[in-house]
């Protein structure tokens, strides 16, 4: 049998895609962490609670209404992107003026009452939803078996990262976003009705946390909880990659779920602290983050 | 006699706690040049954000061509045909000189004079030289001529130009006067923030002098010469 550094590469494999995975999600939930930062200057703590809620969505379509996998991965996502606009409109619009802190603030308790309200209907214990048939299954490589639907995941979350990347840095509508999130006061005068683009960016920024909520859901358990384990690593991985920078959260997050995958492989006590040792280290030596512009 | 273009009232605004305009009056013509001058802190950088609702409180009477806008929200206001030049260019970093020549909405507002692309790179071939270039990489002139020329897209007919002049090279400035001078041929109404006395006097057609945030002076340009003492003595020059 292969090894590497006394590792038998199936497990090696086996992590670097666990590892994928994660950083699939990391990267699709601090790109709209960052985003959402970078125009409206809210620390969204209620990141993570969207992407249960887009699990829960997900759930409750196929439980209840026998509504497919496919059709909650798009009807999700609108749903929560909903939420996150009436969240806007109606809380945080009114904070804009005052510090960070108080936005952070909101959405941590808007945490804790979203992760309560499930609490109380559907109890601690996840909730199993099935991979999709069509993506059910794997692909044996000879020294792996790669599992269809964790291929499905990196592929499809990265073409999301892509997408929204080419949008924002290639696009007039993008270079709109640039001008807003740097200057909203200039934007407005130029007759750019800047409030409906920070609620509509705010709307889209969560709806890609409801769409990996979905896409987490046949992997993970379907738990109350769920997002919050996931949105502090996000949270550091923002730090890393730099607050309010889209390629830096794209390339941070893949990069930190692989080496948290590694991390299992050689130093198992360490990887579930090996991220924020990393944040410690840039915070250190980069304060804004590896690719983030040094104020 | 015609509605003004431009018509404040009584205009009082604040940063803040700080209470900056105490009052302002004046009004602006079609297809005239006004220059607000005054020395620093006088209040005619915030008269202008004003006028575009870029100040979290202010009071009194803003009339566009009769239209109050006191409480209109800014990304409003534009739409009835003003462009905003502001202090320090306000070029967008992290944009290219298109992306920012191209950023500001094409208005509604009816009869307005838009230039095309064409016509404005025609008129400012240097800026289509560096249109790939990022904004804030150009020279202080450059980026000076792109941020007058990203608001003669959009059909704006008022003009608010900002300190246009501010720091840059002689040449540069007499080609800025240039400009003016074919902007108000065509029919442009512009008001401007002016340190430079010399380059306003041989533009405007009538000066408002601020201090205290207050207009305490309104001079025609046929006055000039008459009135230089009192306004070397207000401006301090």
């Amino acid at each position: 049998m292969i090894q590497i550094f006394g590792i038998p590469i199936q497990a090696l494999m086996g992590q670097i895609l666990l590892g994928l995975v994660n950083g699939s999600f990391y990267a699709v939930l601090s790109l709209g962490l960052a985003v959402i930062f970078g125009l409206l200057n809210v620390i969204n703590f209620a990141h993570g609670a969207f992407f249960m809620l887009g699990a829960f969505f997900a759930w409750m379509g196929l439980h209840y209404l026998g509504v497919s996998y496919w059709v909650m991965l798009l009807v999700s996502p609108l749903l929560v992107g909903v939420a996150g606009i009436i969240l806007e409109r109606g809380l945080l619009r009114h904070l804009y003026q005052l510090d960070h802190l108080y936005g952070l603030l909101l959405t941590f308790g808007v945490v804790l009452l979203m992760e309560g309200f499930f609490r109380s209907i559907y109890g601690v214990s996840g909730l199993p939803y099935p991979v999709p048939s069509a993506l059910q299954g794997g692909i044996d490589l000879g020294f792996m078996y790669l599992p269809i639907y964790r291929l499905w995941v990196v592929v499809v979350s990265l073409a999301l990262c892509l997408g929204v990347w080419l949008l924002v840095e290639k696009t007039q509508l993008g270079a709109l976003l640039r001008a807003a999130t740097s200057n909203p006061k200039l934007v407005e005068a130029f007759g750019i009705n800047v409030p409906l683009i920070v609620t509509l960016t705010f709307g889209c920024g969560v709806a890609m946390a409801g769409f990996v909520g979905v896409l987490a859901a046949p992997i993970m358990q379907v738990s109350p909880s769920m997002g919050a384990n996931l949105i502090v690593v996000v949270f550091a991985v923002v730090v890393i990659g730099g607050m309010g920078s889209i390629l830096g959260s794209i390339v941070t997050g893949l990069g930190l779920g692989v080496l948290e995958g590694l991390t299992k492989v050689y130093w198992p006590e360490a990887a579930n602290t090996v991220v924020f040792m990393i944040m410690v280290i840039v915070l250190v030596l980069r304060p804004a983050g590896l690719f983030g512009k040094q104020a | 006699m015609t509605t003004p273009m431009l018509e404040i009232s009584d205009l009082h605004a604040w940063y803040g706690e700080a209470h900056v305009l105490h009052g302002v009056n004046f009004q602006v013509h079609q297809g005239e040049v006004v220059t607000l001058l005054g020395r620093n802190g006088a209040g005619r950088t915030t008269t202008l954000r004003a006028v575009f609702g870029l100040l979290n409180r202010r009071e009194g009477s803003i009339r566009i061509g009769g239209q109050e806008v006191i409480d209109w929200p800014a990304y409003q206001i534009a739409h009835l045909g003003l462009g905003y030049c502001p202090e320090e260019r306000g070029i967008f970093p992290g944009l290219t000189c298109e992306e920012n020549l191209l950023l500001p909405r094409k208005l509604r507002v009816q009869g307005g004079q838009a230039m095309s692309l064409d016509e404005i790179y025609q008129l400012f071939p240097n800026l289509h030289e560096r249109r790939y270039s990022p904004g804030t990489r150009l020279s202080g002139g450059e980026q000076q001529m792109l941020a007058v020329a990203r608001i003669l897209r959009t059909g704006a007919g008022l003009l608010l130009l900002d300190e246009i002049s501010e720091g840059l090279a002689p040449v540069i400035v007499q080609a800025l006067a240039h400009l003016i001078r074919m902007l108000k041929e065509r029919g442009f109404t512009i008001v401007m923030v002016e340190q430079n006395f010399h380059f306003a006097a041989s533009l405007a057609d009538r000066f408002y002098v601020m201090e205290h945030g207050r207009i305490v002076r309104e001079v025609l340009a046929s006055e000039l010469s008459e009135q230089q003492a009192m306004l070397d003595e207000l401006l301090g020059v």
